[in-house]
């Protein structure tokens, strides 16, 4: 897939757990400032390929790759790359909203204390502001210093969101962030995603084909670990050109 | 239907034989520490007579010395016609050698039971020992005493099938007609004047040293040493078991020898506690020489061994218990892994590991093998400051069971060994209750 200002790069690429591939052979480029949502049915390698953006997959034990992610004319997988740099640049929110047991304030402020040395004030500044992108400010604003997990499910996914944003990344990964979630918190989620689409590259892995109609400008379709379409999303939805596309996108496997 | 029932009755037996061990082991438990507590707190609250309160005045300077001067006058008032009726019948032995022969052996007996009831006779050289320098200061034992100046220890061998009873026969009988026969009476009837026993609450059991082999004061020495050895033992292991944990749990990868370390650990708990105390004299006294004898240090070492496994294990388990979710969120944000352990995984594993530190520390706390070999002496000074590591140290355990096996008056003193139980299961409980309630409360600020 040709892209005029790709963001990552992927070729040949392949991750393995031991011996079994996950993830075969793939090659993409993802858009700078798009959303770009994943779907495929479960065990299809959607996480894993997320997570190997930001090279999460590194904790698994056993989990390889082989082929070349370029971003930013680097190899992800480089052996000589600085990996807590890299995740510094691509943030990552995750299925279930997981803020850490402290304060509000201290989980926004986390990723900024451990890069760089902020005055209090700069500190607050950056909590404050990140809570506002993340849509949260508002609600949070009086109860900064309360644990963050007394914050409702959908509050605790954005307090995640804002809490990625803190260490101004350029790509957010997200990991069916809303799968955990009502629908009006979901609806809030994807409100959200569409306002920091331009700021940041998003790349969205969801099970949930009308939200990734909704919020993405382009839509990748794995299965069985192959990439097997990768195309603007109306494109996709509507005209797709594979077969194994349409039959999932008209339930009759996944 | 027939089902059904069964598994009804099947359901009420179980709860049944489940309330039925909880009501066995309170019932245990009540067994075993009803008589401690009930008997330990004899030793910080007794009817104390007015040789314990002349006692407390002369050793520690506490009370008013007028009031009890005053009481001493009216006390050894009361004491006096028993006295004179001794100090008569003292003359007539000096007299009469046929009485000498009746009675001189027999009124040797008497007059000892008296110096042990009130302190020395008015005409006795001052004496040496300081539990000769005072009589009873505890009403109950001065019944003892006085039982045994009244009464005369015989045995009778009427019956040849039967080894010989011991009897007690009113001593009286063989005095009357001499002038020591009013004696009697007055030690019979007098006594509460002689004495003149009043409640007491001694709190000062906890923190006042001990006097002549614990025949007076409390039992400071003791209880210092406890903590000190305790606290060395957490100071000694708790980093190097946080330490052990956080690899075993964070950067360890599972292989041969990792299995290796685990049963190494898993055996470690299973060493009886002597060896452990063996092992901590020829390693850290003989061999890396920490100090030159015991000393708190070799025995908080020691114990800080022993309890190593436990502190490991609970860590580990608590370090494990904490959720993935908060690692990757971390490793996420660019965290390094030391950084993710400090900041994250340790304040949430906290509540596991306080509660496996503490329990461990109650274990340290009671010990008595491993500081046999270490740490523990029958008698000694309460721990000084500057040289509190290098000092050996009386402990409770060990002199618990000291004072009750192998103290030259077992009887006399029975109220400091159930006084000496009592405050260390007291300790102990006490520690447990802390980590019980550090754990709600360090978990409530984690939930938020």
């Amino acid at each position: 897939m040709k892209s005029s200002n790709p963001h990552v790069v992927a070729r040949q690429f392949s991750i393995y757990y031991h011996r079994q591939p996950a993830v075969k052979n793939v090659s993409f480029a993802i858009e700078r400032g798009a959303v770009t949502a994943i779907i495929g049915p479960s065990g299809c390698g959607k996480s894993t390929l997320l997570r190997a953006v930001n090279r999460m997959n590194d904790l698994i034990p056993g989990c390889r790759a082989e082929g070349e992610l370029i971003f930013d004319e680097e190899n992800i997988y480089d052996p000589a790359i600085d990996v807590v740099a890299l995740r510094r640049r691509i943030g990552m929110v995750f299925q279930k909203p997981n803020p850490f047991p402290k304060s509000v304030f201290d989980n926004v402020a986390y990723g900024p204390r451990l890069h760089s040395r902020l005055s209090r004030q700069e500190l607050e500044e950056r909590v404050e502001q990140s809570l506002r992108r993340a849509a949260l400010w508002d609600e949070v604003k009086d109860r900064l210093r309360q644990n963050a997990l007394a914050l409702s499910g959908g509050q605790q996914q954005r307090l995640c969101i804002a809490r990625a944003l803190a260490v101004n990344p350029e790509i957010l990964l997200m990991d069916e962030p809303t799968s955990a979630l009502d629908p009006r918190a979901t609806g809030r989620i994807e409100d959200l995603i569409a306002e920091l689409r331009g700021a940041y590259t998003i790349l969205i892995v969801t099970h949930n084909m009308q939200q990734a109609s909704r919020v993405s400008d382009y839509t990748a379709f794995l299965y069985e670990g192959e990439l097997i379409e990768w195309g603007p999303t109306r494109d996709l939805f509507t005209r797709p050109k594979e077969k194994r596309t349409e039959d999932y996108l008209t339930g009759r496997f996944g | 239907m027939r089902s059904f029932s069964s598994r009804h009755l099947l359901d009420h037996a179980f709860s049944g034989l489940s309330y039925l061990s909880i009501g066995f082991m309170v019932a245990a438990l009540l067994v075993i520490l009803g008589p401690i507590a009930i008997r330990g707190i004899g030793a910080y609250c007794f009817r104390g007579t007015i040789e314990f309160r002349l006692f407390v005045l002369e050793r520690f300077h506490r009370g008013s010395a007028e009031r009890i001067g005053e009481e001493l006058q009216v006390a050894r008032r009361a004491r006096e016609p028993l006295y004179e009726a001794m100090r008569a019948f003292e003359a007539d032995l000096e007299n009469d050698p046929a009485l000498r022969r009746k009675l001189g052996g027999d009124y040797r007996q008497f007059q000892t039971a008296v110096r042990e009831l009130l302190g020395p006779l008015p005409w006795d050289p001052a004496p040496l020992l300081m539990r000769q320098q005072y009589g009873q200061t505890r009403w109950d034992r001065a019944l003892i005493k006085q039982r045994k100046a009244l009464y005369r220890e015989e045995w009778d061998y009427s019956d040849p099938s039967r080894m010989g009873v011991q009897v007690w026969r009113p001593r009286r009988v063989h005095y009357q007609g001499t002038r020591l026969e009013p004696a009697f009476d007055q030690l019979e009837h007098r006594l509460a004047e002689m004495l003149r026993p009043r409640w007491t609450f001694y709190g000062r059991f906890l923190t006042d040293p001990s006097f002549d082999a614990h025949f007076f004061g409390g039992i400071w020495a003791e209880v210092l040493g406890t903590l000190c050895l305790t606290l060395g033992a957490m100071l000694f292991g708790v980093p190097v078991g946080l330490l052990s944990a956080i690899y075993l749990a964070e950067y360890a990868t599972e292989g041969r020898l990792m299995h290796l370390l685990r049963i190494f650990i898993n055996t470690l708990s299973g060493v009886p506690s002597i060896v452990f105390g063996l092992f901590g004299m020829a390693f850290f006294i003989h061999t890396l020489g920490v100090t030159d004898s015991k000393s708190v240090l070799a025995g908080s070492l020691t114990l800080a061994l022993l309890i190593l496994p436990t502190l490991i294990r609970a860590s580990e388990e608590a370090i494990r218990a904490v959720p993935a979710a908060y690692r990757e969120a971390a490793f996420s944000l660019g965290a390094s892994r030391w950084h993710t352990v400090t900041t994250v995984i340790l304040p949430a594993a906290l509540p596991g590991i306080l509660t496996g530190t503490v329990i461990s520390l109650g274990r340290a706390a009671g010990e008595t093998a491993p500081i046999i070999f270490t740490a523990a002496v029958s008698l000694g000074e309460p721990l000084a400051w500057r040289r509190l590591l290098t000092m050996p140290t009386p402990a409770l355990p060990w002199n618990l069971y000291n004072l009750s096996t192998e103290h030259a008056a077992v009887d006399e003193i029975r109220h400091v060994q159930y006084g000496m139980a009592l405050t260390l299961v007291a300790l102990v409980l006490a520690l447990n209750l802390a980590a019980i309630l550090l754990r709600a409360r360090v978990s409530r600020k984690l939930r938020g």
